[in-house]
């Protein structure tokens, strides 16, 4: 569905979070986006606004990108209210501006929580993300002497589950979108990815209790079930996950 | 200076061992007192940094992104090759030896090529024990896929993230060393030059970039795993801070860069559409097992797809080459591509794409058997054309992809600066003139799982290393050059952006550079670069300051090596008087429009050696002897 009901060029009005650093008050400033080709990504729209600033000799809109296909999961700010903005399962680069209307004002923010601090405008520090896998989010296998890969079947049921947790791209998004900033689905999407596996059974509950530690001592919130996280994940992750995050804790409680 | 390939002497399928035994041992208390710095974590850097880790080195791992897990091999989509044969359809170490140097178009080291084809297999391994979810067949076993340039189905893929997941392993691996402080990690680090003490490689110099300070890090030894150099095309289907300024920074310091000209032009992306376009998209060229290209036969039918009859379709790579078909190789099939849009029959609005068909796949699998392939990646297409792949053929065009050329490496991928090594898609050595699809992923984690760990070790072992520290003069007088050009870049104060002189180098390239090449269109780019670097230093315009988070300067310095950067490979492009794989020069073709290489001329690895910024870089060869394979005229009919 797009809503620019086939018109080529769009003329918008952006609202764009300000801030020069963490100890210093952000505002919202306001931008005019003129002749915004429909079929521009919503980062390629933001670069033109940059480059006319440049030109200005205006400082230029920070914004965290890179592969801007959708994987990387360095993008990403609140559009309009929405973190990756309107459409489902979309990052913010693979957001087009075809679903945006001529005239359409747009406040672009970014992510929002005690565990990310503001670096520069929408750019925000997820290290806290790292800190959570550093704490256990792998299995413990060093390179070489390891099985022949065919050792081990994988029923195909459980090795398709597996991916779908491991699609995460850990942007942050589930994050910002939760009103108690929790991270209950990231953490849950890779419980969940290795749990499933054969491979990753022996130290499933060491896994689970250390990262859960971890997220807690990042600052991140609790899951009261808003099912926000999972409306705005860009690779759509279920919040089957977080249950299953659940179960896995405790589990590994009784052990 | 003679470039020393160090290979091995012994028959093929022993070097490799053989080495491994010659090679010297660091022993495990000592190697606790050796720091290594890895700059890069892709599949590369990301798994070297931990084995070396787990070895016990003390490693100091630097990336651009916010996080390891971001670099671009993340976005590779089809698979990784194997020589498993889990398939039973003949696979074999010395099959996949031998794809690889015919589908390099016989420009690669023998060697270096067997090496990685005997270690593909315990990639596989390593993966699977650290959790990544390939696809399986019902039976719980691995289950493979075809790609170009095999008749055998031996590409691991984990949908159409293969990448994706690769990386996630290697970064749960670096995590695993992190946590237990054997790495230090440092991220949103720019490394601007390296630091030579002694000749020998023993250091960098990078840029914070949340506040722009200038940092000097000492070590033992320094692996580049900085990726390649395809965004010298601005438009490219890599990420956009990939760049070549590490790599081109190794260059200006003595360490020589091999086949520059070598890029590799992917036959499925989607199509330009705009002038404000920032990146290019690929499709991976696992669709070509199920897709069916063609182009309308009569040039200027401009009809909608499903208007077109199938007597009045021309399937043209199924006709051209009947026992490869829509699996030719990418150098192959994007030629192709450019040929039928040169003759007018190209598609779209611009007439520069051709169709990618999934109609008879649908008809004869199944919808649902097709979605649960590549569903992922019909997604992606819709989302960015607004077209449904289900029912109207995909559009895809040529986009630079990959770069095979690099900076030269010997067999134990240390480049001509002692204690500098060079792994994945930064070093020249494993896939000659063009690479086949599925073979970088190897690549990156041969040489980080099982190379470097070892080679490294050589080294350390075998060199007289004296104790340095950042605080010597070496580091210092580095440092401050990489200030004086940031200074530099700040102070113009011109009247045009970084991206906008990028945009005209990435103009220049495709064009002269691109796809077909001539003497005389090289000798024309190799002039309007001059003028446009002149330019860039009067006229280019840099936002704020140096001592915060700028991407416009991060953007300047990078664009200001890739315009540097570009001469080199218009020269390399120039000097090598052949046509090989992606370094397609029109007048040396055979009658079929195929490359033909001149074996007799140049067959050899062509080093360039810095020589100062007026003057062209001195030339070195680096002669390449098949002793296992003939050389021949690569066909895929």
């Amino acid at each position: 569905m797009t809503r620019s009901n086939g018109k080529k060029n769009i003329n918008l009005t952006l609202k764009v979070w300000r801030q020069v650093g963490s100890d210093v008050k952000g505002r919202l400033e306001t931008y005019q986006a003129n002749n915004i080709s429909t079929d521009m990504s919503f980062l390629e729209m933001l670069d033109v606004v940059n480059e006319e600033l440049i030109i200005n000799h205006r400082d230029p809109i920070a914004f965290d990108h890179d592969c801007r296909e959708g994987i990387c999961g360095m993008c990403g700010a609140v559009v309009n209210g929405r973190a990756h903005g309107p459409e489902k399962g979309t990052t913010l680069c693979q957001l087009h501006m075809r679903h945006f209307s001529d005239r359409d004002t747009v406040i672009i923010e970014p992510w929002r929580s005690r565990a990310f601090k503001i670096i520069k405008d929408l750019v925000v520090d997820r290290s806290a993300l790292d800190a959570i896998i550093q704490a256990g989010g792998y299995i413990s296998v060093s390179a070489g002497g390891t099985p022949d890969a065919n050792v081990i079947p994988v029923p195909q049921e459980a090795a398709e589950k597996a991916m779908d947790a491991a699609a995460c791209i850990g942007c942050g998004a589930c994050i910002a979108a939760c009103p108690n900033a929790s991270a209950m689905l990231f953490v849950g999407a890779k419980v969940s990815h290795l749990a499933l596996l054969p491979q990753g059974a022996p130290e499933a509950a060491r896994r689970v209790l250390k990262m859960v530690q971890k997220m807690d001592d990042c600052g991140f919130g609790n899951c009261t079930n808003e099912r926000e996280c999972e409306a705005v994940c860009p690779k759509e992750i279920s919040i089957t996950n977080i249950a299953r995050l659940n179960r896995e804790y405790i589990k590994a409680g009784f052990l | 200076m003679q470039l020393d390939s160090k290979v091995p002497g012994g028959p093929l399928s022993e070097k490799w061992d053989k080495h491994l035994f010659d090679l010297k041992l660091v022993n495990p208390a000592n190697k606790r007192k050796f720091e290594i710095i890895v700059v890069g974590t892709g599949l590369a850097g990301g798994s070297a940094s931990a084995t070396l880790a787990e070895l016990g080195y003390n490693v100091k791992t630097f990336c651009i992104q916010d996080s390891p897990r971001r670099a671009h091999s993340i976005a590779a989509q089809g698979g990784i090759n194997a020589a498993k044969n889990y398939s039973n359809d003949g696979d074999s170490v010395w099959r996949l030896f031998y794809d690889t140097v015919k589908g390099g178009d016989y420009r690669s080291r023998e060697a270096n090529v067997y090496r990685l084809a005997q270690v593909s297999n315990n990639i596989i391994d390593q993966c699977v024990a650290q959790g990544v979810p390939f696809a399986r067949e019902y039976g719980g076993l691995l289950a493979n896929r075809s790609f170009g340039g095999a008749q055998v189905s031996r590409t691991f893929y984990a949908r159409g993230q293969t990448g994706q997941q690769l990386l996630i392993g290697a970064y749960s691996a670096l995590s695993r060393q992190i946590a237990v402080g054997k790495v230090k990690l440092f991220t949103r680090r720019d490394m601007l030059d390296l630091v030579l003490v002694n000749g020998k490689a023993r250091g960098i110099v990078t840029r914070n970039l949340v506040n722009g300070n200038i940092e000097t890090h000492a070590a033992d030894a320094v692996v580049l795993a900085t990726g390649g150099y395809g965004n010298t095309f601005y438009l490219s289907t890599n990420a956009m801070a990939s760049n070549v300024s590490a790599a081109y920074s190794a260059y200006k310091k003595g360490a020589f860069f091999a086949n520059p000209c070598y890029t590799q032009i992917h036959p499925t992306c989607i199509p330009v559409h705009g002038t404000y376009q920032s990146k290019l998209t690929l499709m991976s060229e696992s669709l070509r097992n199920d897709g069916r290209v063609w182009v309308p036969r009569n040039p200027g039918d401009k009809r909608h797809p499903g208007q077109i009859p199938e007597s009045e379709r021309d399937y043209y790579l199924e006709n051209k080459y009947p026992s490869f078909g829509n699996l030719v190789p990418r150098d192959v099939a994007s030629r192709n591509a450019k040929l039928q849009c040169d003759q007018g029959k190209g598609v779209g609005e611009t007439g520069l794409a051709v169709y990618l068909d999934f109609k008879d796949a649908i008809q004869r699998d199944g919808k649902d058997v097709i979605a649960k392939k590549y569903g992922n990646l019909f997604q992606m297409y819709e989302k960015i054309t607004a077209d449904n792949p289900y029912e109207t053929p995909m559009m895809i065009y040529p986009a630079v992809h990959y770069t095979m050329g690099g900076l030269w490496v010997d067999y134990n991928l240390m480049s001509t600066i002692p204690g500098l090594f060079v792994l994945g898609e930064a070093n020249f050595s494993d896939h000659g003139a063009n690479r086949l699809g599925a073979s970088a992923l190897m690549q990156g984690l041969a040489d980080g799982y099982f190379i470097i760990p070892y080679t490294i070790g050589g080294y350390l072992a075998g060199t007289k290393l004296e104790k340095v520290s950042t605080d010597d003069a070496g580091f210092k007088a580095t440092a401050e050059d990489v200030k004086t050009r940031i200074q530099k870049l700040l102070s113009i104060g011109g009247k045009r952006t970084v991206d906008d002189f990028h945009r005209q180098l990435g103009n220049i390239m495709w064009e002269y550079c691109g796809m077909a090449r001539t003497a005389k269109g090289l000798t024309k780019a190799k002039n309007l670069i001059t003028e446009l670097r002149a330019e860039f230093w009067e006229n280019v315009l840099v936002s704020g300051s140096g001592d915060q988070f700028n991407q416009s300067l991060e953007k300047a310095g990078r664009v200001a090596d890739f315009i540097e950067f570009g001469k080199l490979m218009v020269l390399d492009a120039l000097a090598r008087k052949e046509s090989c794989g992606g370094h397609f020069n029109e007048d040396y073709q055979t009658e079929e429009n195929e490359a033909k290489r001149d074996d007799e001329s140049f067959c050899h690895v062509a080093a360039w050696e810095y020589a100062g910024e007026e003057n062209e870089p001195n030339f070195h060869k680096e002669a390449l002897h098949f002793e296992n394979v003939t050389l021949t005229q690569r066909s895929y009919k």
